[in-house]
């Protein structure tokens, strides 16, 4: 599976493109479930270069939002580091560690879903690093992080549109209006108007 | 609700409630100069920004910053949004010194404007702040947050109409990264802090295609200090809202279903934002005000020319604007309320009541 195609969106929903080698003091790459294989294709870019990339590169992995693991990847490539984690919450408290001794410098990649990229990305802000500055390519699942704008609540993997929200009940419609400081969409209550009349739920992420 | 401040109600500031009893309500000396948004029968997007420079005596123009009878009021509705959800309020933390260039901005105007109401008395960094109608008595030092009860931007926009936003200027764009926002049209800073120009403004309608965000943004990054501008927006709230915040939508949202032709006059309103924005000396940021007037549709036909209008411009809008604006489904019954006062006479151009 390649890039994923995205249909058009309102200008606060994010866009991704291809990870391209850039030239660093050390490498520090994000994936989960099928971003395996955006980190595999970002190294056989590097060509030549692939050996002294790897040699200071440092990969943090988990599983998709749908199951797949692709470890086995990720543990061929050869990486100075490179750790499985069993969760993106896991993941971020590793990414946490090893943001404290990042350099400057140091490129950031990040490959898979949007939940993963989102959350580290915002983790990644937070040190003061730009967005813009920060490589993400889309791989795999489609699934959502959608924060409840009235309880701010917010539920992972989101599947249809509408659904329920996880902690307040109320039935929200998915907006592509994106916030990179909370890493979710926005979820705004259906039938506020009407109360009950809610649309019948459609599987828009996979 | 306890409240930080003594609320002076007397003959000009009224006692009235934006929720629950929503005793709001225009003077006849209000509804005169009421920022009515419309200068011809018509409306659609456009980059309609020109100087904020004083205008017409009496009117919202006439001042830097409008203080109206509505002021304490609106104050104490704000204090009681904030108590509810101090998320409406937030400065992301590089945005501290945005803020005081907006403590200064609002102090020297009202000061200057308004001398039966406020005082600003200074000598070097020592400041002596009085606001008379809110009961506030204040010292401070300026610059320095530790001498006053909450950041410098929440401080004053607890004490002046309508919401603000701060906007920093980088990498070429304007980053909204605080705010104080209790009287918006369905939008939340919560969500939308630390986002660029673009992005904030991605959801609405229409605007993109025809490149208004671009310009207007080309525009603003040549603000100059001492330059403001001005511009308009508008939208419709049923019953007088000052806070119809996507955070509350399924408490105000059900309102909505509640129009019929007999409340019609008393209970749709007329929402129109003026919007004005200063390049600020220190920091560089951007100012953003957007004061929010309210104007029931019973007191906007109050002039002929305007209840004409109105009813043209609600009937012809574009049904997308419409929707974002939220009154889609009550656009047939509003025009057929405002319908009463248009016999389809010509209308002067521009928005004052009786030119």
């Amino acid at each position: 599976m390649t890039k994923t195609p995205f249909p058009p969106a309102i200008k606060s929903r994010p866009v991704y493109g291809e990870l391209a080698p850039r030239p660093g003091t050390a490498h520090l790459i994000v994936a989960d479930g099928e971003g395996a294989e955006a980190v595999r294709d970002l190294f056989a870019r590097a060509g030549t270069d692939a050996a002294a990339m790897l040699a200071k590169s440092h990969i943090l992995y988990t599983p998709g939002p749908n199951g797949t693991d692709q470890w086995a990847l990720i543990g061929a490539l050869g990486a100075a580091q490179a750790q499985r984690t069993p969760s993106i919450p896991t993941l971020l408290l590793r990414l946490a560690r090893v943001l404290l001794d990042a350099r400057a410098g140091t490129q950031v990649y990040l490959a898979g879903s949007e939940p993963l990229m989102g959350q580290a990305e915002r983790d990644i802000m937070a040190t003061g690093l730009p967005h813009a500055d920060i490589q993400k390519e889309h791989r795999g699942s489609t699934v959502r992080r959608v924060q409840c704008v009235h309880c701010k609540g917010i539920t992972e993997n989101v599947r249809t549109d509408p659904f329920v929200c996880s902690h307040c009940g109320l039935n929200l419609f998915v907006r592509d209006h994106y916030s990179r400081r909370i890493a979710a969409f926005q979820g705004v209550c259906i039938d506020a108007e009407d109360p009950g009349k809610v649309p019948a739920s459609v599987e828009r992420f996979q | 609700m306890s409240l930080d401040f003594k609320p002076q109600f007397d003959s000009f500031f009224k006692d009235e409630t934006f929720e629950g009893s929503f005793t709001f309500r225009n003077s006849p000396q209000a509804i005169r100069r009421f920022p009515f948004p419309f200068d011809r029968d018509e409306y659609m997007y456009s980059v309609n920004i020109e100087p904020h420079v004083r205008g017409r005596k009496g009117s919202v123009f006439e001042n830097v910053f409008d203080v109206d009878e509505h002021y304490v009021s609106e104050m104490r509705d704000r204090a009681r949004v904030l108590a509810r959800d101090p998320l409406r309020c937030q400065s992301l933390p590089h945005m501290d010194l945005a803020g005081w260039d907006l403590l200064e901005l609002i102090m020297e105007n009202l000061a200057t404007d308004y001398p039966q109401w406020f005082h600003l008395n200074k000598s070097g960094n020592d400041w002596h702040w009085i606001n008379k109608p809110l009961g506030i008595d204040q010292k401070f030092t300026f610059l320095d947050n530790s001498t006053l009860p909450h950041g410098p931007m929440e401080y004053i926009t607890r004490q002046m109409q309508g919401d603000f936003t701060l906007q920093d200027e980088r990498e070429g764009n304007l980053w909204v990264d605080a705010g104080m926002v209790t009287t918006q049209a369905d939008w939340s800073l919560d969500f939308d802090i630390g986002m660029n120009f673009f992005e904030w403004h991605a959801p609405v309608p229409l605007a993109h295609e025809k490149m208004v965000f671009e310009r207007a943004l080309k525009f603003l990054l040549k603000l100059q200090h001492g330059s403001p501008v001005r511009r308009f927006n508008w939208t419709m709230t049923v019953n007088p809202l000052l806070d119809t915040a996507p955070e509350t939508y399924p408490e105000w949202g059900p309102m909505r279903t509640s129009l019929t032709q007999e409340n019609m006059g008393e209970k749709m309103h007329l929402r129109v934002e003026l919007q004005a924005l200063f390049r600020l000396p220190r920091s560089n940021a951007i100012a953003f005000s957007i004061r929010a007037y309210l104007g029931k549709f019973a007191e906007l036909v109050t002039m002929p020319k305007w209840g004409r209008r109105l009813h043209r411009v609600v009937r012809d809008l574009h049904p997308d604007l419409a929707a974002y604006k939220g009154f889609l489904r009550n656009r047939d019954a509003m025009v057929q309320w405002l319908s009463q006062y248009d016999d389809g006479a010509p209308t002067s151009p521009g928005i004052w009541p009786e030119d």
